[in-house]
């Protein structure tokens, strides 16, 4: 089953709404605070948006709200990308 | 209350990128009307612009604002960088709530605004850019240069089309005198897509012509409607006392401002230009023989520029003062502008010479002192800025050169 991992959403978030070339947080950017690496809510809309295209994946809206760093929101794409696999076996598919 | 004066320029215009190129290229008589390139304009009945064509965004635009700003913003936001370097001023040394920006706006983000719309109708809701929720507004431009230097102050736009550029200026002024110690100003327009030209035609003032020699002919014969361009200025104002004890180079004062509206059609009364020509003459406490130089509106319409003429030869007597449009290089500009003339203006009255009009053979039945061909030597220390908006506006602005700012 397809894996979403922090280098899809760095290069997902780079693509749809820039980078702040002054911050490097190399591989600790999982942790780092969405503001902190200039993305506001509406970065991740957007980035939310083309996660649910690309990986065909339903992020629900609630569970986003949640999300503040690059690491929780890597998890919460494959909490739904499982959930919806889980279904998918479900429904018999 | 002392004078409001202009502390910082940041130009982007189709025939310069910023002040010293515009200003030479303008002294030059250098025209940068040509075929638009951004999209194939073979079947659409406008084919020329004023485009800003070394313009690279990511040289002027940090890469996260790039996604979510129209060309227009782009623009504006390297201008107002360099209007803020300019007028040698850090926004983070004062309090918040003392910086503002008023800005004007004729079309918004029409580029932006016609992506995001082929991607609704084509694609489908899930495909439009969160960012289309803002980058589209008038109201755009000054909201983005405000958090980019963090301005908490007063914040504004005017969508009066071209007598915008001076509106936003004038209330800037306002918010000066009224005691904010800093104000960001001007305004920059692009509408040159496919949506945007198309917006443009239906005002029926275009000119269809395809020499770009011959397309936009104000207060001529030969004139056929307007070539629209895109760019503007963004400027600095400030008190002029706060001015001098920061001990920073002034480049003029923003003296004087009248706005007026038109009648309806068929009222059977003239327009209104003249009345805001004498408001503005008086709120600089000058009289028409104090005005070195006229940077006319130049519609290129006949009505348009008959009733331009006529409010000066009412005022100045016919051939009572030289009149130039330099927008005859770059296109009209929308809500970018007269922004751009106050500019023009400043430099004229800083260098002592009137920059030409290009293309045109004036018509003697207009009864006005055109420049044209060559710039012409100025003396005096005001002029006076003339635009009007599309549907009735009329403003006029006259600005002070910097060795007459009143103490």
């Amino acid at each position: 089953m397809t894996e979403f991992s922090l280098d899809d959403l760095m290069r997902i978030l780079r693509e749809c709404a820039g980078e702040d070339e002054t911050v490097d947080f190399g591989n600790d950017v999982g942790a780092v605070d969405f503001d902190q690496l200039g993305y506001d809510s509406l970065a991740l809309m957007e980035a939310s948006s083309r996660v649910a295209r690309g990986f065909r994946v339903e992020l629900p809206e609630a569970e986003l709200a949640e999300v503040g760093t690059p690491a929780e929101f890597v998890a919460l794409v494959n909490r739904s990308l499982r959930r919806q696999g889980t279904a998918e076996v479900r429904a018999g598919g | 209350m002392t004078a409001t004066v202009v502390t910082g320029i940041g130009v982007v215009s189709p025939n310069g990128l910023g002040l010293e190129r515009y200003w030479a290229a303008t002294l030059r008589g250098q025209s940068a009307i040509r075929r638009i390139t951004r999209f194939d304009p073979g079947s659409y009945p406008v084919t020329l612009a004023g485009q800003v064509d070394d313009f690279v965004v990511k040289d002027h635009v940090p890469s996260r604002l790039i996604p979510q700003t129209d060309r227009m913003t782009q623009f504006a936001l390297a201008a107002s960088d360099w209007a803020i370097a300019d007028a040698a001023v850090n926004p983070a040394e004062l309090p918040d709530s003392d910086l503002g920006v008023v800005t004007a706006s004729s079309s918004g983000g029409f580029e932006f605004g016609q992506r995001e719309l082929q991607h609704l109708w084509s694609e489908g809701a899930g495909h439009v850019s969160a960012y289309m929720s803002f980058a589209w507004f008038y109201a755009v431009n000054a909201g983005q240069i405000a958090i980019r230097h963090g301005l908490r102050g007063p914040i504004g736009v005017f969508v009066t089309e071209q007598a915008g550029g001076l509106d936003a200026i004038a209330h800037a002024r306002r918010k000066v005198r009224g005691g904010t110690s800093l104000v960001l100003t001007g305004a920059i327009d692009s509408s040159l897509s496919p949506y945007g030209i198309a917006a443009q035609v239906a005002s029926g003032r275009l000119s269809p012509r395809r020499d770009p020699g011959e397309a936009y002919l104000p207060f001529d014969d030969d004139a056929s409607g307007y070539v629209p361009g895109e760019g503007g200025a963004i400027l600095t104002l400030e008190d002029a006392g706060r001015a001098r004890e920061r001990d920073v180079r002034i480049y003029g004062e923003i003296a004087g401002y009248g706005a007026a509206f038109d009648p309806p059609p068929g009222s059977g009364r003239g327009p209104n230009l003249r009345r805001a020509i004498e408001t503005a003459l008086a709120d600089a406490d000058v009289s028409t023989s104090d005005i070195a130089v006229v940077f006319a509106d130049a519609a290129a319409v006949p009505e348009l520029d008959h009733a331009e003429a006529a409010a000066l030869a009412e005022l100045f007597g016919r051939g009572g003062v030289p009149v130039t449009a330099p927008k005859t290089m770059t296109g009209r500009l929308y809500s970018g502008a007269a922004p751009l003339d106050v500019v023009t203006a400043l430099m004229a009255l800083r260098d002592g010479v009137i920059p030409p009009t290009v293309n045109v053979t004036t018509a003697e039945a207009y009864g006005i002192d055109l420049v044209v061909g060559e710039p012409r030597p100025l003396t005096g220390s005001a002029a006076l800025v003339l635009a009007r908006g599309f549907g009735g506006f009329s403003s006029a602005m006259v600005v002070r050169s910097a060795a007459a700012v009143r103490h």
